[in-house]
């Protein structure tokens, strides 16, 4: 499988488009996973900054810095920033750039429609973050839009429908090529069981997006020809319902959290097995794990749904195969626990990101096996107890694995090591203020302190006091982050091609930096 | 994963990008008209055009590269792929429609008739076709055995036709192959141009519009999509037609007939579906 490259075939290596051409012509698997994880950081600051001053109008009771309205844009743009500008393109990215050489191909699939792929996301971000400057503003109706609220929002909901048409079709499209490439294109000798986690995650994520991202897409065309064109799908008035929109959102967005969940277990699965020096315990429970977990996730979405009306037959069902999820993600966590038994490990910082990703994801599961049972769902449904469970698998969970991967793959993809004391200061502060800003909203949760909501009693003022205390070291800390990335790339020590002592995957054989097209022709797997 | 073979990976393009500032246009375009904005329809009708110059380019590229033998077998099985999950991804697309149809009769319908909604509106039953127990103004539901039924057989008679124009074009008959395929896209247009007749009929005769509640709501969301992407079908056909006429595609080698005529399958599939629960359990 020796790649033929267009312009090698023409005239040697002379005329790639340089400057911007470069990036928005480009074919390049690195190139574009390059531009994913830039696009993502810069949209993880966007819903940060919206996430902040969320913060800062909740630091004491009373309305000060916003109004109401305004607060409830920054929610909803907050979601869905962070979930389809922020996590989604920043595993797409790592995609991009690892796939190929983990496998020991030469590129992705289809390396023209890669592009597409990408550069569909700025238009799509364009459009959603414009509707804050339209009469009526931007969606204000909580990321998962329901009607009626969402029917009756002014024309900055239509701008998110689109955008989100748009950003539906770039998953797609990413998702057919990951899909492709990966039964398509692995090296000789590369059989399913053989290849590396973060790979068998991604295509079990990519196989979650094609079957439930066009759903998305089918539920917001209800909701633009109900706003726009007279049906009445989410109207009573006419025979329709609006929990049917949750019904066919839901079924969406239950496979959504794990689509930004296991490219993360995949990152782990390489980080933990590479510091620990130990292979990966019960690699093909693994496998069988991120699968059952995957058909799970698409038979609980009702769960979110517990207080919106439903037979107890319906609670039962779906609590129950809810609860059943821990048990594949607890094969999970036991087997990373095991891969670290006896190892020689060492703590650099993606082991840090990693561990930490072990201990607040397993709360985060905690957390959200409580919220399944239906009589204490029923008590936190829309409290800051469903805010704090889904920050710790969100935040600790998926963004963990983002930090972790980054700085585990940055040598690879940079040539220089990051500096390694500021990649530790940076892990230690995250740790500490995200456990500041999110654990504390268990406890509001539990007293009753709603969510979406810019005003609260005089009783939960210490703790939303500590929590934004937490939220702007937390952003803060970031920065330095984007600060260790940039030195990293400026410049440091040489990397060497097996950066890390303990790497057994295919892209350790790759000099660092990789070069522009990974392997030429394909190595052969044993 | 056949070796030593060369995998082709193309050269920068400039028709992604093209495509996005297509779809930034119509995004922004779209949301301008559907409010009545000034500009709207403009920055609609442009994105559109610079769209179809891209498809026209993009589609074109691609053809040139397969006639010119870029594509080895392992390309090939990766158009394969792409092709049956970009379709599988249509399918989910228009499960969401479907699923709607259930539930609206299934569940959100009979329980709008039920006892306990009695004291808010007496006279409504629940039964199906319905516009809804608060939209008073009358509608007839569309019959299945008139034009319905004659749309199922010209779209099963058009799968029977491409499936000829196959088999035409594995024997290397391209005279069988070309009237084959001119046969399945003009069935096509024809259907898509009685389908709307049968959007007039509707609107003029049967008062049923798209604001005729559950039952007007999903017979047009989901034979409207339908429609459209038996227009898109047609017009892909008639794209394989003219590259035929050229002369391109070989007993061996024609992955772009074979990838429009799964796509014409889907369509008829989703076609029977709905013949079955749009028009026919009524």
């Amino acid at each position: 499988m020796a790649a033929v490259h267009d312009h090698d075939v023409a005239h040697a290596h002379d005329h790639h488009p340089s400057g911007m051409m470069r990036w928005m012509m480009t074919t390049n698997h690195k190139d574009i996973g390059t531009m994913y994880l830039w696009f993502s950081f810069i949209m993880f600051l966007t819903g940060g900054v919206m996430a902040l001053t969320i913060r800062a109008e909740l630091f004491q009771p009373g309305l000060q810095i916003v109004n109401p309205e305004f607060f409830n844009q920054l929610t909803t743009m907050h979601g869905l920033i962070m979930i389809f500008g922020a996590i989604m393109p920043a595993f797409v990215g790592f995609a991009n750039w690892q796939i190929p050489m983990m496998i020991g191909a030469p590129d992705m699939a289809f390396a023209r429609m890669n592009n597409w792929s990408f550069w569909l996301l700025p238009p799509a971000a364009l459009l959603l973050l414009s509707s804050f400057f339209v009469p009526g503003g931007a969606p204000a109706g909580g990321w998962t839009i329901y009607p009626p609220l969402s029917v009756q929002m002014g024309m900055g909901m239509d701008m998110a429908i689109f955008a989100i048409h748009i950003m539906g079709a770039s998953s797609i499209m990413g998702s057919i090529n990951i899909i492709t490439t990966i039964l398509n294109m692995r090296a000789p000798g590369m059989t399913l069981m053989k290849m590396p986690m973060f790979v068998w995650t991604w295509l079990i994520t990519a196989y979650l997006l094609v079957l439930v991202m066009p759903v998305l897409a089918g539920a917001v065309t209800m909701l633009l020809t109900d706003r726009n064109f007279g049906t009445n799908f989410f109207n009573a008035a006419g025979g329709g319902d609006p929990v049917m929109f949750q019904h066919i959102f839901w079924f969406f967005g239950h496979p959504e959290v794990y689509i930004m969940i296991l490219p993360a277990f995949g990152i782990v699965s390489e980080v933990i097995p590479t510091f620990a020096r130990k292979p990966l315990f019960g690699y093909s429970s693994m496998v069988y794990a991120t699968a059952s977990i995957a058909i799970l996730s698409c038979i609980v979405w009702a769960h979110h749904m517990f207080t919106a009306g439903m037979p107890v037959t319906g609670q039962l069902f779906f609590m129950y195969a809810t609860m059943l999820i821990a048990v594949p993600t607890g094969v999970k966590v036991f087997n990373w626990t095991a891969t670290m038994w006896r190892g020689s490990m060492t703590f650099e910082t993606p082991m840090l990101f990693a561990i930490g990703f072990i201990f607040l994801f397993t709360l985060g599961g905690f957390s959200g096996v409580i919220c399944a049972v239906v009589p204490i769902d029923i008590q936190v449904q829309d409290t800051y107890y469903v805010i704090a469970h889904f920050h710790y698998v969100l935040v600790s969970g998926a963004l963990f694995g983002i930090f972790s991967g980054a700085y585990y793959w940055l040598p690879k993809w940079t040539g220089h090591m990051y500096d390694e004391t500021l990649g530790k200061v940076h892990f230690w502060l995250t740790m500490i203020f995200f456990n500041l800003t999110f654990f504390v909203q268990h406890f509001l949760g539990l007293a009753g302190m709603p969510r979406r909501i810019p005003d609260y009693a005089l009783q939960f003022a210490d703790f939303n006091m500590i929590s934004s205390i937490g939220a702007f070291g937390f952003g803060l800390s970031q920065l330095l982050f984007l600060y260790v990335v940039l030195k990293c790339i400026r410049g440091g020590a040489k990397a060497p091609a097996k950066t890390w002592e303990g790497g057994k995957t295919l892209e350790w054989t790759l000099p660092s930096p990789a070069p522009y097209h990974s392997f030429e022709t394909p190595p052969v797997v044993r | 994963m056949s070796q030593g073979s060369h995998y082709y990976v193309p050269a920068p393009s400039t028709w992604p990008i093209t495509g996005s500032v297509a779809l930034l246009f119509m995004g922004f375009g779209a949301a301008f008209s559907v409010n009545k904005m000034p500009l709207g329809y403009g920055l609609l009708a442009f994105g559109f055009a610079v769209l179809i110059y891209m498809l026209f380019g993009w589609f074109g590229t691609v053809a040139r590269e397969s006639e010119s033998g870029k594509f080895n077998q392992q390309v090939d099985k990766s158009f394969r792929w792409g092709m049956s999950w970009f379709i599988f991804s249509e399918v989910m697309f228009f499960a969401a429609f479907f699923g709607a149809l259930y539930y609206m009769r299934i569940y959100s319908v009979p329980e709008l008739g039920d006892l306990e909604h009695k004291s808010l509106w007496p006279d409504f039953t629940g039964d199906w076709p319905t516009a809804g127990p608060g939209i008073t103004e009358k509608f007839m539901p569309m019959g299945p055995w008139g034009l319905p039924a004659i749309n199922t057989v010209l779209l099963l008679t058009s799968g029977v036709t491409v499936t000829w124009a196959h088999w035409a074009l594995k024997l290397n008959k391209r005279g069988q192959l070309k009237l084959g395929l001119f046969l399945t896209f003009a069935l096509g247009f024809l259907f898509v141009g009685l389908q709307a007749y049968e959007y007039g009929h509707a609107y003029s005769d049967l008062n049923l519009k798209m604001s005729s509640g559950a039952y007007g709501a999903t017979f047009f969301m989901l034979t409207g999509f339908h429609g459209f992407h038996v227009t898109l079908g047609s017009i892909m056909l008639f794209v394989i037609y003219c590259r035929v006429l050229k002369g391109h595609f070989t007993p061996e080698n024609h992955f772009g007939f074979e990838g429009v005529a799964w796509y014409w399958h889907f369509v008829d599939v989703v076609w029977l579906g709905l013949f079955i629960f749009v028009y026919w359990l009524i």
